[in-house]
């Protein structure tokens, strides 16, 4: 996340150093009028008065033509595409006019990327806030038909699947981080675990819970679903995270540090345990819960190997073990009859898996914060 | 003599040898790991070669399975690709060029929120809000634009077509590729940048001549992992897409063809004996795709590093 932008000019900049007029010195003014240094620009409210008269003009539109409001903004956002450009150039100069397009368009492109995000968390708040209750979260789906019933035994599965996906992945993520930035500078070995733990971020989620299957019908027979499947199938999708952002943390630690501590004989791995690891902690703390953030919305892989039940499974081992994702899945798509509990409760465990997810990032950023002073002296 | 032979080759402690070997081991977990997928698939997918028709929905062989579900997947991540590029690279800019700097902090934070939300709450509200939504837009479509065999209609009345499952695809590649282009973006040399603006170049001539041949070699290589991210995707492809398994370039109709990964996530569950080894081979099919597709973006991506 580097932001750091040390010297940034904008057109802004350039604007003010020529639009300064001074009066003219003696004898320069014949060659004023031939070299004009300064031309004739937009004054800095342009913009916004052009977005009002084509918010007024489509709101009239709209109004005259019985149109929905998504249209009107759609028309505001085209009259003013087309209107300040064409100001633009009668006054400035084409150049102008298409910078002026640009920035509309590249400000446009972010309005549209961010409807979704709101729409979605309008969406999902509106129709789940209702079904949260107490006994939301604390009644499993066993033995309910209809109304009633809720979410704990789908919050149990995802609470111990990920656990057991973190038990898997941190020991192995963080080792292995160790050794690329510790021990395998610039060698092959660690070169190739770079490069293919990268192609590893990409595996699809689908193809993790194939491979558990894959391995464990191996053990268990056909058909087989259990929870620890899951986390073998979270851990595959979970590991590449890690060890990136454990990489990234462990390369920030000075060397001084490492120089200082073998000086005064200090074993190596005495070194990595009691200095470098203490003060790339909270950035390996942070890395480590967005990446438990990550895996704890996935739904494909358990969808495979955990599968579905309405019980309460406390068992990683054994049987099949329900989850958050998993539910909301179920739930949605065969709600039972009739349709409108099933569908409310999948709305209600949405809403608490994107909480848990947002409060997961939140939690991230706030750690990075409370302890970045430390790493970034 | 023997004192400086000592110097020169330290004594091996145990706890170093130990510690470095268990690290090593970590590292050779993950290739093992890796290499196990693609094994596993494969033992498990091989029975499925000379499956009988039933099991593999209708198809004669496992190539006239697996063909469908290959072309749907790719139709539907190249209009997520389609309609994510574009806006991701704008998002990009306006957060690494166009915000007032104090505003580009927060604004990354909310494109991240995107990326955080879960796949499967996208597919309820792609299927839920999205989809009811565009409905009427494809209504429109149908009726106005149907001479172009992409909108040939007739128009889905749910909305639950491939238009819809790419829309909500872009949307979720949309942070990926955003976060890799404005990591450029802001790498580029400053210098750069001023010689552009103090020769006169207006912003947009600056970015076209300073930013974008930089950022070339990243653009692409941020496409192509949102490409493998498209490509995988399943929940929100299995829950938006009423898909039928068909070949066609229609958008907008009730028939779609499916995608692989949507494939096996639906027919998993309730699948038993060789149709579960024909869903596996599927499944090694994608991953080989994707594999190949985040192979060439991070060969790219290392390539660009070492010369730059």
């Amino acid at each position: 996340m580097a932001t750091t932008r040390t010297n940034r000019h904008t057109p802004e900049d350039t604007e003010m150093t020529t639009r300064t007029s001074r009066p003219p010195l003696e004898g320069e003014t014949g060659t004023a009028r031939h070299l004009a240094l300064s031309q004739p620009r937009l004054p800095r409210w342009a913009p916004w008065l052009v977005a009002a008269l084509s918010a007024a003009a489509a709101l009239l539109i709209c109004l005259t033509l019985g149109w929905n409001l998504v249209g009107g903004a759609v028309l505001a956002v085209v009259l003013f595409a087309i209107a300040l450009p064409t100001w633009s150039r009668l006054v400035e100069n084409s150049r102008a006019a298409k910078d002026r397009l640009v920035t509309t368009l590249v400000y446009t492109a972010f309005a549209i990327a961010l409807v979704p995000l709101v729409s979605l968390m309008i969406t999902v708040i509106t129709n789940g806030i209702g079904v949260i209750s107490g006994e939301f979260l604390t009644y499993s789906m066993r033995n309910i038909i209809g109304e009633g019933g809720g979410i704990y035994h789908a919050i149990i599965g995802t609470l111990l699947i990920t656990l057991a996906t973190a038990v898997i992945s941190v020991p192995v993520g963080l080792m292995t981080s160790i050794y690329l930035v510790e021990y395998g500078v610039k060698n092959r070995v660690a070169r190739t675990i770079t490069f293919l733990v990268d192609v590893m971020t990409g595996i699809p989620s689908i193809v993790a819970g194939l491979f558990a299957y894959a391995l464990f019908v191996l053990f268990f027979g056909e058909g087989v679903r259990m929870g620890f499947g899951g986390a073998v199938a979270l851990s595959l999708l979970m590991i590449p995270i890690v060890v990136r952002s454990c990489e990234e943390m462990l390369k920030l630690v000075p060397h001084e540090l490492r120089e200082a501590a073998y000086a005064l004989g200090v074993p190596k791995w005495r070194t990595i345990l009691k200095v470098v690891l203490p003060t790339a902690l909270p950035g390996i703390i942070t890395g480590v819960t967005l990446a438990i953030a990550r895996v704890i919305g996935e739904t494909a892989p358990l969808l495979i190997i955990a599968g579905s039940t309405d019980s309460v499974n406390t068992n990683l081992f054994a049987e099949r073990m329900m989850t958050l994702p998993v539910f909301i899945y179920y739930s949605y798509t065969q709600p039972g009859v009739p349709a409108e509990y099933g569908q409310a409760r999948a709305w209600g465990a949405a809403l608490v898996l994107i909480v848990i997810v947002m409060a997961l990032n939140l939690l991230a950023r706030g750690l990075g914060r409370l302890f970045s002073p430390k790493t970034a002296r | 003599m023997s004192t400086t032979a000592e110097l020169r080759k330290p004594r091996q402690r145990v706890g170093d040898r130990v510690f470095a070997g268990a690290t090593f081991t970590a590292g050779i977990i993950i290739l093992l790991a890796l290499a196990g997928v693609a094994v596993f698939l494969t033992l498990e997918g091989l029975p499925a070669i000379g499956a009988p028709a039933d099991k593999l929905g209708g198809a004669t062989s496992l190539l006239a399975y697996v063909a469908p579900l290959v072309f749907g997947t790719l139709l539907a991540a190249a209009l997520a690709l389609l309609i994510a590029t574009p806006l991701s690279i704008g998002v990009a800019l306006v957060i690494s060029h166009y915000a007032p700097r104090r505003l580009a902090k927060p604004l990354g934070y909310l494109v991240d929120l995107l990326a955080a939300v879960p796949s499967v709450v996208y597919g309820l509200w792609g299927l839920a809000f999205l989809g009811v939504h565009l409905s009427p837009a494809y209504e429109w479509l149908d009726q106005h634009l149907g001479w172009i065999p992409f909108f040939a209609g007739p128009a889905s009345t749910t909305g639950r077509t491939i238009l819809t499952a790419s829309i909500v695809l872009a949307i979720m590649v949309l942070p990926i590729i955003t976060a890799i282009t404005r990591e450029i973006f802001v790498q580029t040399p400053t210098l750069n940048q001023e010689a552009a603006l103090a020769l006169g170049a207006t912003r947009w001539e600056m970015i076209r001549l300073a930013v974008f041949p930089y950022a070339r070699s990243g653009i692409v290589s941020a496409v192509m992992l949102g490409l493998g991210r498209a490509l995988g995707e399943t929940m929100a492809v299995a829950m938006v897409l009423s898909a039928s398994g068909v070949v066609t370039f229609n958008l907008i109709s009730n028939t779609n063809p499916s995608t692989i990964a949507a494939n096996i996530a639906l027919k998993f569950p309730d699948s038993t004996g060789l149709a579960v080894n024909a869903l596996i081979a599927s499944g090694l099919v994608l991953f080989v795709i994707t594999f190949v597709v985040n192979f060439a973006a991070r060969a790219i991506v290392a390539r660009s590093q070492s010369e730059g």
